[in-house]
């Protein structure tokens, strides 16, 4: 019966069908192209998913263990595929598990559209059951949010959702549904995309005479330097991104949520920014002259002390968000736009150069941070395994074709510093919020996002722990994730800075863990836990070489520390080795 | 630069939920407003937002883009107390018994350009509006006389140098913005104070 209903849109006579308010969000979602729900039922989103059951060979629903682990998952598909990520959730405790996700998605400009139900309208306020004021509760932290009480609203409010989710700088949008706006009887006419909003402006006309303005600080530079972030991604410009610093010949450095955006071998590509970044692109920051920042928004992470940022540099920041320019860092260029259309025009400015001895400076203190640092955590010499060597084993294996999906902490840290990218979208870690427990049900979005990838995600023993009960999920659906925990038996990124800053008074970061390997089977996952060397490479072999899901526990080192860091506080120039 | 009061004027949509988006902008920063008002605009439709601050203008400026940046404001504009005429409205409410004894409450209610909305046997109510200096000042006169109650509402502004939101409204309402229009015009003037 649904499956007319759009084709009907397109005769010229409108005809009208009366259909309920549930089965508009999901005709919506199917006009939209949605594959995939994440999501968990509950009282008041109960008539959504009665006409979920309809469509069930259009629409596939995962039904996860937990509203958080359904909202990471999409936010998992929307990086993993570049869509928006879907996710429904019931009112009360089913919208404020949500939180967490949505503060995460806004954040990372990640694309969602969330949909909650709602006691009924008539309800609204009175402390009903499982009534929560979803709306304020979520301001904070949507791009949109908007509550929807009448059915005949919700293919205008729906398409307006997707348009706002995935356009200009992306976001999360939450809409709020009440149970009698599910219910509604009302006649349908059809969905029509958005378009146009007109308070909202995704994508602002490019002023030119900026981008030359910049290529010509460009063209003046002796040592141009291009920070990138996750905005090439979101941007769909690699491509350009990519030709952008060949022809200008500009050592490039990404951020941990522009990881992926070009191949990590690339000649100009010369490592990752920030507090736990490579010692030439934090100390080389403060020595540039142009500074082009593209796609990233100055984290406080990425600058360290401000009155201390690439003082003497010339700043130029291609951006889609407005309010970042100037925001962090006093830019003196500044260009609005989609990177996608900005560095096009830009590159056709810029004078075909190379660099290179001033890409030179950045091998020779990548040399340094190899003798001081790479080299003893990837080939270390003592019995105890380290977390950089897990890594340089799977990059061995992956060739850097897998999707990594990260937690947060020490061993995210370590991922992002050595694992190799290939190929685009293939880092998905929780960068702006750092949420601990985001690795485990992002992995499994990710692998309906790129169901041809392989998806492997890192997670510590501390953030595992958080949001173990996805497993369910995996087993239940049969997921093809394979799960890394690199287990030091602390909660290594806090224990860190207790013995850096806090005179080793270790405060509550001793964590005990499960054993593993059984709380796997006990999901009908296999796996294997190794702390010896002559098994690592072997044990993850198997990992990779087994079908369907699988968890490896590798017993790391205890108290190994990340390293270079630049303490928080402190200057990128004052990056420490160790 | 020191902190000083700036007038922020939005134009938005009049939709459910928006001034909460709006006042956590202020809440997040741990800023304090001294003022807002909201009331509808010369653009059928188009609400008005009026929010006074104490701040640094490198704050308010930051302040400002985040809040365009919301997808149901059309403008935000932030101002200096130069550039903009404002006024405030004050309502006085004082004994009749002591207007009638006393002559000179009225002299002085006069000579502070206030009005009388409600003369009752038991009370009336004044009205002025201004600066908020100046109806500070009637509100130490009364006070002596036994002041029963005193409110002020919040400023509403006009900035001096706007042509209004007409054009603006209709640059917004085309679907594909024409190449004439300018939109990040900030760019133009990062320092100066009017319009971002």
């Amino acid at each position: 019966m649904m499956e007319t209903l759009v084709a009907k849109k397109e005769t010229v006579e409108k005809q009208t069908q009366t259909i309920n308010g549930s089965q508009a969000v999901l005709e919506a979602f199917v006009a939209e192209g949605v594959d995939t729900i994440f999501g968990y039922p509950g009282g008041a989103i109960m008539p959504i998913y009665d006409a979920l059951y309809d469509y069930h060979d259009k629409l596939k629903h995962i039904l996860v263990r937990h509203e958080q682990g359904g909202i990471h998952a999409g936010q998992g598909y929307a990086r993993a595929s570049g869509r928006v990520g879907v996710v429904f959730g019931t009112s009360g405790p089913g919208a404020t598990n949500l939180v967490t996700g949505l503060a995460d998605a806004m954040i990372d400009s990640t694309p969602l559209v969330c949909i909650t139900g709602q006691v009924f309208a008539h309800l609204l306020g009175t402390d009903a059951f499982q009534e929560i004021d979803v709306i304020n509760i979520t301001t904070p932290v949507t791009k949109w949010n908007y509550q929807v009480t009448d059915a005949t609203e919700i293919p205008a409010v729906l398409a307006k959702a997707f348009y706002i989710a995935r356009t200009g700088r992306p976001g999360p949008v939450l809409i709020d549904i009440t149970k009698n706006a599910q219910l509604q009887q009302f006649e349908y006419e059809g969905y029509t995309p958005c378009t146009h909003i007109r308070s909202y402006r995704p994508k602002p006309i490019v002023r030119k005479e900026f981008v030359a303005e910049a290529a010509e600080l460009i063209n003046k530079a002796e040592k141009p330097f291009v920070i990138f972030g996750q905005g090439v991604i979101l941007g769909k410009a690699e491509k350009e991104f990519k030709a952008f610093i060949e022809k200008a010949g500009i050592p490039a450095a990404w951020t941990v949520m522009g990881l992926s955006a070009l191949e990590t071998d690339h000649p100009l590509n010369v490592g990752m920014l920030g507090m736990h970044g490579n010692y030439g692109p934090n100390v080389l920051t403060n020595d540039c002259d142009v500074l082009i920042a593209i796609g990233m928004r100055f984290d406080d992470r990425v600058t360290g002390r401000l009155d201390k940022y690439a003082k003497q540099a010339k700043v130029i920041h291609l951006d889609i968000d407005p309010s970042e320019i100037d925001k962090n860092v006093k830019t003196t260029v500044g260009v609005w736009g989609d990177c996608k259309e900005t560095l096009p025009l830009l590159t056709k400015l810029v004078e075909a150069k190379q660099h290179s001895a001033w890409v030179q400076r950045f091998h020779d203190h990548m040399a340094e941070e190899v003798k001081e640092v790479i080299h003893a955590e990837l080939n270390p010499s003592g019995e105890i395994l380290t977390m950089g060597e897990v890594i340089r084993n799977l990059n061995e294996l992956t060739e850097g074709n897998a999707i990594i999906v990260t937690d947060v902490g020490q061993h995210q840290m370590v991922a992002c510093r050595y694992a190799k990218f290939n190929k685009t979208k293939s880092n998905i870690t929780s960068g702006g919020l750092g949420t601990m427990g985001f690795g485990l049900p992002a992995a499994i979005g990710a692998k309906f996002g790129a169901p041809d990838r392989e998806v492997i995600t890192i997670i510590g023993d501390g953030g595992f722990q958080m949001t173990l009960q996805e497993l369910g999920t995996i087993m239940q659906n049969e997921i093809d994730v394979k799960i890394l925990i690199l287990n030091n038996q602390f909660l290594g990124m806090v224990r860190q800075w207790q013995q850096l800053f806090m005179d080793k008074r270790y405060s509550f970061v001793d964590i005990a863990s499960p054993d593993y390997v059984t709380l796997a089977k006990a999901y009908r996952i296999e796996g294997q836990s190794v702390s010896k060397r002559e098994d690592l490479h072997n044990a993850l072999s198997t990992m990779l070489r087994h079908k369907g899901s699988y968890l490896l526990e590798v017993m790391v080192g205890k108290e190994n520390n990340v390293f270079p860091m630049v303490p928080q506080g402190c200057s990128v120039s004052e990056i420490r080795l160790k | 630069m020191n902190k000083q009061e700036f007038t922020i004027t939005v134009y938005t949509e009049n939709h459910i939920g928006l001034l909460v988006r709006i006042a956590t902008m202020f809440s997040r920063r741990k800023i304090n407003i001294e003022s807002l008002n909201t009331s509808p605009s010369e653009e059928e439709g188009i609400h008005r937002f009026t929010i006074v601050i104490n701040e640094f203008e490198e704050v308010v400026r930051k302040l400002a883009r985040q809040i365009e940046k919301q997808v149901e404001v059309l403008k935000a504009y932030y101002n200096t107390n130069d550039e903009i005429v404002w006024q405030e409205l004050a309502l006085y409410k004082v004994s009749t018994d002591e207007i009638a004894e006393k002559v000179q409450v009225e002299r002085l209610l006069r000579e502070h350009g206030a009005r009388a909305v409600v003369i009752r046997k038991d009370y009336t109510v004044f009205e002025t509006s201004g600066h908020r200096e100046e109806t500070d000042k009637l509100v130490a006169v009364l006070a002596p006389y036994g002041l029963i109650e005193f409110v002020r509402s919040a400023r509403v502004a006009i900035i001096k140098a706007s042509h209004g939101f007409h054009e603006k409204l209709r640059e917004f309402e085309e679907a594909t913005p024409g190449e004439e229009q300018v939109e990040n015009e900030f760019l133009n003037k990062q320092d100066s104070v009017f319009t971002m």
